[in-house]
């Protein structure tokens, strides 16, 4: 553990680093991933198109995915925008299933009931559909979140820097203090996300808290 | 729904906060940090990101360099770790990095796959002919670090292997191990074969470590590592002599993009003056064996040889 | 671009050997086969006596925080850890699929649990009330039930491992990602896009493989259970049946 204590400013750096190009996909593949959901809960003939689609996008490999992204997007070869597009293409393909099968899975009952009250359309999505498929697409994220966290450390092979860094030194020099600083690291940093969903989760569902206390 | 717009709100501006308060700079900006000011004497031109790839020695080369630039008033900052030549030669030519330490040898291949001269001026000046017009390269320097062939201690008496060429009887049962880039390249494989009529019974492709790992563990019986790296002497391996000079000459010397070079030319020829094979070696040596930082052994260097 | 990998898949160089596509299609074939075997069989026989008895239940917990450890940093470790100990070519698989083996353990664990626990009260209860064993009930009515989250479970586990073996070849595995790793060192896209291609191909292939094989071996009686409950039940079906690719309820698959 000398070497932490030796370098600890770098990984602090790096840590921010993973935390930013994983966490950035998070949040826009989420935003994106919602209406994307939406249709296909809504219209039964566009869940398999969308989600085989988004389910294919999913096996691409990640490297293959950063080292195409220049080329698509036209930018540097070492921009991290490669690496957050690429995330994010991974998070929506994650989410959007998560997001469709929480909506659907939301009782029919309520949605006429929320109908009947006077939500409709988008207000209702937002004021009573999405707020109950909380729980299913709270556990989608957190795996969204995690898988992120790893995949981030594959694109110190191709020279964007953060955590993944100190596995390939630690490796190629063969320092285990940095090697394992390296591997604790992204998995603190992956359940330091994981908590924070959790955290967010429970805030939005006030009603099974409730439910929790009473049984 | 202000509960939910409250908590997305929460979440997001935690995440969007936290990166934030990182360090320096815009997160997404390729280039590091950001050059407020740097208004001493010899520093137009503005910052430079000095790029290396992803072995030890390129990485202490890029703490050179960049410690030499930062010295003259120039602000310089590394991005190591980038592991293709596709890759940098890239990073070079769209701007993401502005200087590279590389090796007259392999650049010239790079550009020709056609050539095959070996004197060290020879193909120093064939580099500066077959460059793209946007880089150039500075004086070369006198440390040179060339592939070679290297085998255990064991191998070597067993095969009675001393020179490349020893192995043309045996490399039919023998398996080499080597980064991916050496079956294509012109003195990789194909060079062995057309030269020394060495042609091995099979090839794994490995990365860094796992090469000398895969050597020292007898999961290959030889391996192409660069003469300068520390853990040949380390591990006792014997590297097998280039008696027709395959690997030809590979000087260090800095890449570096036509529209800076007068920029940095003055401090990384003074680098290049100072740099030897003996010098590079006992500095990896400190980095490898010793484990110790790449951008501290390069500041020694620096200091000792009056460049900081 | 499109024609140089088009050009690629048409060389018939490509198709030949050791380094062709059929050879590494294969390997890669036997890593994911053998990594997924490895896991199912330590996770399965866990999942279910953990449903079944309900005991035991923060192995599973446990099992979903192992996702986060980086599959990089696992291989590189594993093999500096390992390399020294196996003689020969072995000494590159055997760390690779252990590693593999222990990503795909949390899908699995987590598909065979929830199926488990999915299983309707009822049924169990009606299983109890007819005479059946602790063992019978679990053979005959919790394994059935259980089955189309297992099988996701399953499907999602193979396609981590299909997705992660890739990454493996740095620390020199064999299989499809060489053409992705080798293709970045060399600077020739068109062998990595063809490699990314084959990886993606392959994990539809063999997903659909299992979605076939869930709709014969599930009892077409079952809807397959869901977080959140009822639902539009017609719609449930298909989409149960259907299933492109990562599985819904309880945690989809996470790739690295």
């Amino acid at each position: 553990m000398t070497w932490l204590a030796d370098n600890w400013e770098t990984v602090l750096t790096l840590t921010w680093r993973s935390l930013y190009l994983a966490g950035i996909p998070l949040v826009i593949g989420f935003v994106v991933s919602i209406p994307l959901g939406w249709a296909a809960s809504r219209w039964s003939w566009s869940y398999p198109a969308i989600l085989t689609t988004t389910g294919l996008l999913y096996t691409i490999p990640s490297l293959a995915l950063f080292v195409i992204m220049p080329v698509l997007l036209g930018t540097k070869i070492l921009d991290p925008v490669n690496v957050v597009v690429a995330l994010t293409i991974y998070t929506v393909a994650l989410l959007a299933r998560t997001v469709a099968d929480g909506l659907i899975a939301v009782p029919d009952d309520i949605a006429q009931a929320a109908t009947a009250m006077g939500y409709k359309g988008v207000r209702r999505l937002f004021g009573v559909e999405l707020p109950l498929a909380v729980p299913v697409i709270a556990a989608g994220l957190r795996v969204a979140a995690v898988s992120n966290v790893s995949i981030v450390s594959i694109a110190s092979l191709i020279g964007v820097s953060q955590l993944g860094d100190l596995l390939i030194d630690g490796f190629n020099r063969v320092i285990w203090g940095e090697l394992l600083t390296g591997i604790v690291a992204c998995v603190l940093l992956a359940l330091a996300f994981d908590a924070v969903i959790v955290l967010g989760t429970r805030v939005l569902t006030p009603w099974l808290r409730v439910q929790g206390a009473r049984a | 729904m202000k509960r939910i717009s409250s908590a997305v709100a929460l979440i997001a501006a935690s995440l969007l906060g936290l990166t934030a308060c990182g360090s320096s700079g815009d997160p997404l900006a390729s280039a590091s940090s950001s050059p407020t000011g740097s208004a001493s004497a010899g520093a137009s031109g503005g910052p430079i990101v000095v790029g290396g790839a992803n072995f030890s020695e390129s990485t202490l080369l890029a703490e050179i360099y960049a410690g030499a630039l930062k010295a003259k008033g120039i602000d310089a900052t590394t991005k190591p770790n980038i592991g293709s030549r596709e890759i940098y030669l890239r990073a070079l030519q769209d701007n993401s990095v502005q200087v590279f330490p590389e090796y007259t040898g392999a650049l010239a291949f790079n550009y020709d796959k056609a050539f095959t001269g070996t004197d060290p001026n020879e193909v120093y000046s064939h580099v500066q002919q077959v460059l793209p017009k946007d880089l150039t390269v500075l004086d070369k320097s006198a440390a040179e670090d060339n592939d070679s062939i290297v085998v255990t201690k064991e191998t070597a008496a067993k095969y009675n292997l001393k020179t490349i060429e020893d192995l043309k009887a045996v490399a039919g049962d023998l398996t080499l191990t080597a980064p991916p880039e050496f079956k294509g390249r012109p003195q990789g494989i194909p060079g062995l074969e057309k030269t020394y009529g060495v042609k091995f019974k099979s090839f794994r492709p490995l990365t860094g470590q796992g090469i000398v790992q895969a050597l020292k563990n007898g999961q290959a019986d030889a391996a192409n590592i660069f003469s300068t790296d520390p853990a040949i002497a380390a591990n006792g391996f014997v590297q097998l002599e280039d008696s027709k000079k395959l690997f030809g000459s590979q000087n260090i010397v800095p890449l570096v993009r036509a529209d800076r070079a007068d920029q940095v030319k003055a401090a990384l020829n003074a680098v290049s003056a100072k740099l030897t094979t003996e010098a590079i070696a006992g500095m990896l040596k400190q980095t490898d064996i010793d484990k110790k930082d790449p951008k501290a052994v390069a500041q020694e260097f620096l200091s000792t040889n009056g460049l900081s | 671009m499109i024609n140089s990998i088009w050009a690629w898949f048409t060389d018939p160089a490509n198709w030949v050997g050791e380094d062709g596509i059929p050879h590494r299609l294969l390997q890669h074939l036997e890593y994911t086969a053998m990594a997924v075997l490895l896991a199912a069989v330590i996770a399965i026989p866990l999942g279910l006596w953990v449903g079944h008895t309900g005991r035991a239940r923060w192995l599973v917990s446990f099992a979903n925080s192992v996702r986060a450890v980086p599959t990089l940093g696992l291989l590189f470790a594993v093999s500096l850890w390992l390399g020294p100990k196996i003689r020969g070519d072995l000494a590159f698989t055997i760390p690779s699929v252990l590693v593999l083996a222990v990503l795909a353990i949390p899908p699995l664990l987590a598909g065979t649990y929830a199926g488990i626990e999915a299983v309707p009260p009822a049924a169990r209860d009606a299983a109890r009330g007819v005479g059946m064993t602790s063992g019978q009930v679990l053979r005959q009515v919790e394994i059935p039930n259980g089955l189309p989250l297992l099988m996701s479970g399953m499907r999602s586990a193979v396609l981590q491992v299909v997705a992660t073996a890739t990454v493996a070849a740095i620390i020199g595995l064999g299989g499809l990602g060489r053409y992705l790793i080798d293709g970045i060192a060399l600077g020739d896209y068109p062998q990595t896009a063809g490699g990314a291609i084959l990886v993606a191909v392959l994990a539809v292939v063999l997903d659909g493989v299992f979605a076939l094989t869930q709709r014969r071996v599930v009892s077409p009686g079952l809807t397959g259970r869901r977080v959140g409950g009822r639902g539009k039940d017609s719609r449930s079906v298909s989409v149960e049946a259907e299933k492109p690719l990562t599985d819904a309820a309880p945690a989809p698959v996470a790739r690295g």
